[in-house]
């Protein structure tokens, strides 16, 4: 048995410890927000938080992340707003959609989830910050808009 | 040339001339139908693409996949501006997998590209509904959404369910109907001061036959085309919520991991399953034809217990070959072949040898993989005689015929459930059948779901790949610089025809083209034979012009003069760039232009090269000529996006064979520009009100060559081969300033 705490809510689960976060999210508990590109840690489609900091959940086991704060694209903004009401979006998501952001939109889970940890580790990064900081893949190349969407809310 | 139906579908022979009206888009018989088999409680269809409720909510029906080309946005607001419809009561749904919502309207739009003489263009509108019929046709590719089933299709729907809403108006108010005006859904008539919304008005208009060709409007009577609205499904896409075909989730249902033969076209010779069935969760193993596949109650299990399982593959006479191989294979046919014809011009042979300087080269690109982020997946449920399907496919319609085709059930009892798509760029068509055909066969012995899942190492090693093209060129210059032959012979297949020709003025010329086939299977990858031409055409041009001694814009401006267009976005594209200001030190511009999917893209590169000898690109300015613009804010991100996909590709892309199979496994091994890799990109949109162009596609193929010809210009070294990784360039301060 193992006990997640995910989105500030508490999961008993009858897996193996060695089982990838990933998949004891999208396949035992059905929180889909959170995507596979590609199993090894490279792409960070699979990205969360776990106590704030960006962690590639396709390659994290879930006995390593017992009893810590895990939070999904599906608790972003309950997580992160002060006041929260249902439907509300952090500053992240809001920037996303008024720059237009995405496109196919697959790789953006995990995109929002590494800019909010580095925003809030950091709100205003330099350029270089930035691309020290953010390598997901986006095969769609909505690059130049996820940059220009993190200076919008670095300029706020 | 034989046209198969991809050809046929991802054809872009560009030819001129709009096609009027679009004769699917407003079939009464449609219409009928709509409304007796889907129309729910008091709304109506007026016209099978526009649905209208009594409280005056407009649904426009897409056939179309979102796979981020915004263009489930763009043709919901083509319908909706002519329907004189208020845009915020406007929703979209993607129009379910059924004949009513084949892609017609596409099929009279190639035809139309193909050049099929005008006197047989009514035959073809009255059959293209019944063509994407039979042929399962509801395609999204061929950056043909837009500028086909928009224009021909949503626009004239649109229109058509507006006079019909008149009509009706005017029949209930007794007033002529050329006196009643629309706005915001709504009809009026001011003389007498009446007023009704499309929602009062739809019972009655849905009774009344559609118009077969309704009055378009001008584009200055536009109110919802050429605004950059916001897409309609970015706000699922920031909170988790939008639904891709690998999201699809029952607490009953099961996962498939696969492991084919690695080997194309080799089949399974046995299994060893004992250890894998032991383990927790495992269900079954599958021992398909040419594959094994373990059952389990999540996927991680199935993958895991996949790696116990040992199999056998037959050995086959590929088992040897190499990318090296292929690459000899290729020259040999390029040498002792004399191929088929693609273009010919002139007296190419007898010009050449009029030649003061003869000028030879020869270009080679590997195999690329599509690599879309949601990796290819297949949920199949059979039950009860018949079968529901979740996957993400650019051809909801075709995935129907190919599911009730290997479950040996008739069409009507298969269900696609649409969802949107992780990425397509040509994996997702139809035909790159093998992720739909194995999960069919695998929930074939199973009564609940079954989600057969490839992982990311099976989809980059059993994709259907970019071709692997070699293209040999061998031009004559006169002793003044100018092209007196230009002869071209590559390998093949051809899958977009003119994909090779050049817009320059060169009177002589000998394009053809030999056999490339080889054993590794490919098809269809964003922009097609334009991905590798452009590279091929644009970087011989910039050769020619350095012979030459001319500046390789002005050579081409020189040699464009039959093609304002293309003219116009290099001024464009060379103005906004700064071309021929001073550059800071180490950083130079080159410059790539191609007619492709009906649009015109021309690209400059500013380039330096890194201190680890890897080329740097800061910047790329774009200028398209694409007609007109539906969104600007979409269609400068369709630029953008291809700009990018071509710059990975021209940077990194590379697929390689040894022993008869795929090295490549994963986004390690495969790299792609990520943040600190991505140029600035500038983009102009230049609408010179010419016929709509595509835009999902056009923006890849220059940028390959924009960028090696900055990097000729910076280190002199002429890049023939790519990817760039496998150079190593130092900066050549003689040619700096060139």
């Amino acid at each position: 048995m193992v006990t997640l705490k995910i989105n500030g809510t508490e999961y008993t689960l009858d897996v193996e410890s060695e089982m990838p976060l990933l998949w004891a999210l999208r396949d035992e508990l059905g929180l889909t927000g959170t995507k596979f590109g590609c199993g090894v840690a490279s792409c960070g489609a699979c990205t969360v938080q776990v106590n704030g900091n960006p962690v590639r959940s396709c390659v994290m086991p879930v006995s390593a992340v017992q009893g810590q704060e895990i939070t999904t694209i599906e608790g972003l903004a309950e997580s992160s707003l002060a006041q929260y009401e249902p439907g509300d979006l952090n500053a992240v998501q809001k920037a996303w959609i008024d720059h237009q952001v995405p496109q196919c939109g697959y790789c953006q889970s995990g995109m929002i989830m590494a800019v909010s940890s580095l925003l809030a580790a950091n709100p205003n990064p330099s350029d270089a910050e930035i691309d020290a900081s953010i390598n997901n893949v986006c095969r769609c190349g909505s690059y130049p808009r996820v940059r220009k969407a993190i200076r919008a809310i670095a300029n706020t | 040339m034989k046209i198969s139906r991809r050809r046929f579908i991802l054809s872009s022979a560009v030819v001129g001339g709009g096609l009027a009206i679009g004769y699917a888009a407003t079939r009464p018989s449609d219409h009928r139908i709509a409304n007796d088999t889907l129309a729910e409680g008091s709304a109506r269809y007026l016209t099978s693409f526009l649905k209208i409720d009594p409280d005056n909510r407009v649904t426009v029906y897409v056939n179309h996949s979102e796979m981020g080309q915004g263009s489930h946005t763009a043709l919901a607001m083509m319908a909706a501006d002519e329907l004189d419809a208020a845009w915020e009561q406007v929703r979209i749904e993607q129009a379910p997998a059924t004949d009513l919502y084949a892609a017609g309207d596409m099929a009279i739009g190639f035809a139309g590209e193909l050049g099929v003489p005008s006197f047989l263009m009514p035959l073809i509108e009255t059959s293209a509904m019944k063509i994407a019929q039979i042929g399962n046709l509801q395609t999204t590719g061929g950056s043909a959404s837009i500028r086909f089933t928009g224009q021909l299709g949503m626009r004239v729907a649109g229109a058509a369910a507006r006079e019909m809403l008149i009509q009706c108006a005017a029949e209930r108010w007794g007033v002529p109907a050329d006196e009643c005006t629309t706005a915001l859904s709504y009809v009026h008539h001011n003389a007498s001061g009446q007023s009704s919304s499309y929602g009062e008005l739809a019972d009655a208009a849905a009774r009344l036959e559609p118009p077969e060709a309704p009055t378009l409007k001008e584009r200055t009577q536009f109110n919802i085309m050429g605004r950059a609205l916001s897409r309609v499904d970015i706000p699922a896409k920031v909170n988790g919520s939008a639904f891709y075909g690998l999201d699809y989730k029952t607490d009953d249902m099961l996962f498939a991991a696969i492991r084919l033969a690695p080997v194309f076209g080799t089949k399974l010779v046995s299994v060893d399953a004992t250890e894998a069935l032991k383990r927790r969760g495992v269900k079954k193993v599958i021992e398909l034809e040419d594959s094994v596949a373990v059952v389990a109650d999540n996927y991680w299990r199935a993958k895991e217990a996949l790696k116990e399982v040992s199999a056998e593959f037959e050995r086959s006479d590929n088992d040897s070959v190499s990318s090296a191989d292929i690459a000899a294979r290729f020259d040999e046919e390029l040498t002792r072949s004399e191929g088929s014809k693609d273009f010919e011009a002139g007296d190419a042979e007898a010009s050449i040898t009029q030649a003061s300087e003869i000028v030879e080269a020869s270009y080679r690109v590997p195999y690329l993989a599509h690599a879309p982020m949601e990796p290819m997946n297949c949920t199949v449920h059979i039950q009860n005689g018949r079968a529901d399907v979740w996957t993400s496919t650019q051809d909801p319609l075709a995935v129907r015929g190919r599911v009730a085709s290997v479950a040996g059930l008739n069409e009507r009892v298969v269900t696609h459930h649409p969802s949107y798509l992780g990425g397509g760029f040509g994996r997702r068509l139809p035909f790159n059948w093998n992720v739909i055909d194995h999960a069919t066969r695998i929930a074939m012995q199973f009564s609940v779901p079954v989600k057969t899942v490839f992982s990311r190492e099976d989809d980059m090693q059993q994709d259907y790949y970019r071709p692997a093209v070699t293209s040999n060129f061998k031009a004559g210059l006169d002793a003044n610089g100018n092209i007196l032959a230009w002869h071209n012979r590559y390998t093949g297949p051809i899958q977009t025809p003119g994909a090779a020709h050049i817009p320059y003025a060169v009177d002589h010329q000998s394009i053809r083209v030999v056999d490339g086939d080889t054993h590794v299977p490919i098809a269809a990858w964003r922009s097609v034979d334009h991905s590798q031409h452009t590279f091929f055409t644009e970087s011989f041009i910039d050769e020619l012009a350095h012979r030459a001694g001319t500046n390789p814009f002005q050579f081409r401006m020189e040699l464009l003069h039959k093609h304002p267009r293309h003219q116009q976005v290099l001024q464009v594209a060379a103005e906004a760039a700064g071309y021929g200001r001073n550059l800071p030190e180490g950083r130079a511009l080159g410059t790539a232009v191609q007619e492709s999917f009906g649009s015109i893209c021309a690209e400059i590169a500013e380039v330096s090269i890194g201190s680890d000898g890897k080329p740097v690109v800061h910047k790329v300015t774009a200028a398209i000529d694409c007609g007109w613009v539906v969104n600007p804010d979409t269609a400068k991100a369709q630029i953008e996006s291809g700009v990018i996909f071509g710059l990975t590709a021209a940077m990194y892309g590379e697929i390689t064979i040894k022993e008869g199979r795929v090295s490549q496994n994963n986004f390690s091994d495969y790299e792609m520009v990520r943040m600190a890799t991505s140029p600035e990109i500038d983009v102009h949109l230049i609408e010179s009100g010419a016929s709509l162009g595509g835009l999902g596609e056009p923006a890849t193929p220059p940028i390959a060559a924009a960028v090696t010809n900055a990097i000729y210009i910076l280190t002199g070294q002429r890049i023939r081969e790519l990817p760039l990784s496998k150079h190593s360039f130092r900066q050549n301060s003689t040619l700096a300033n060139a």
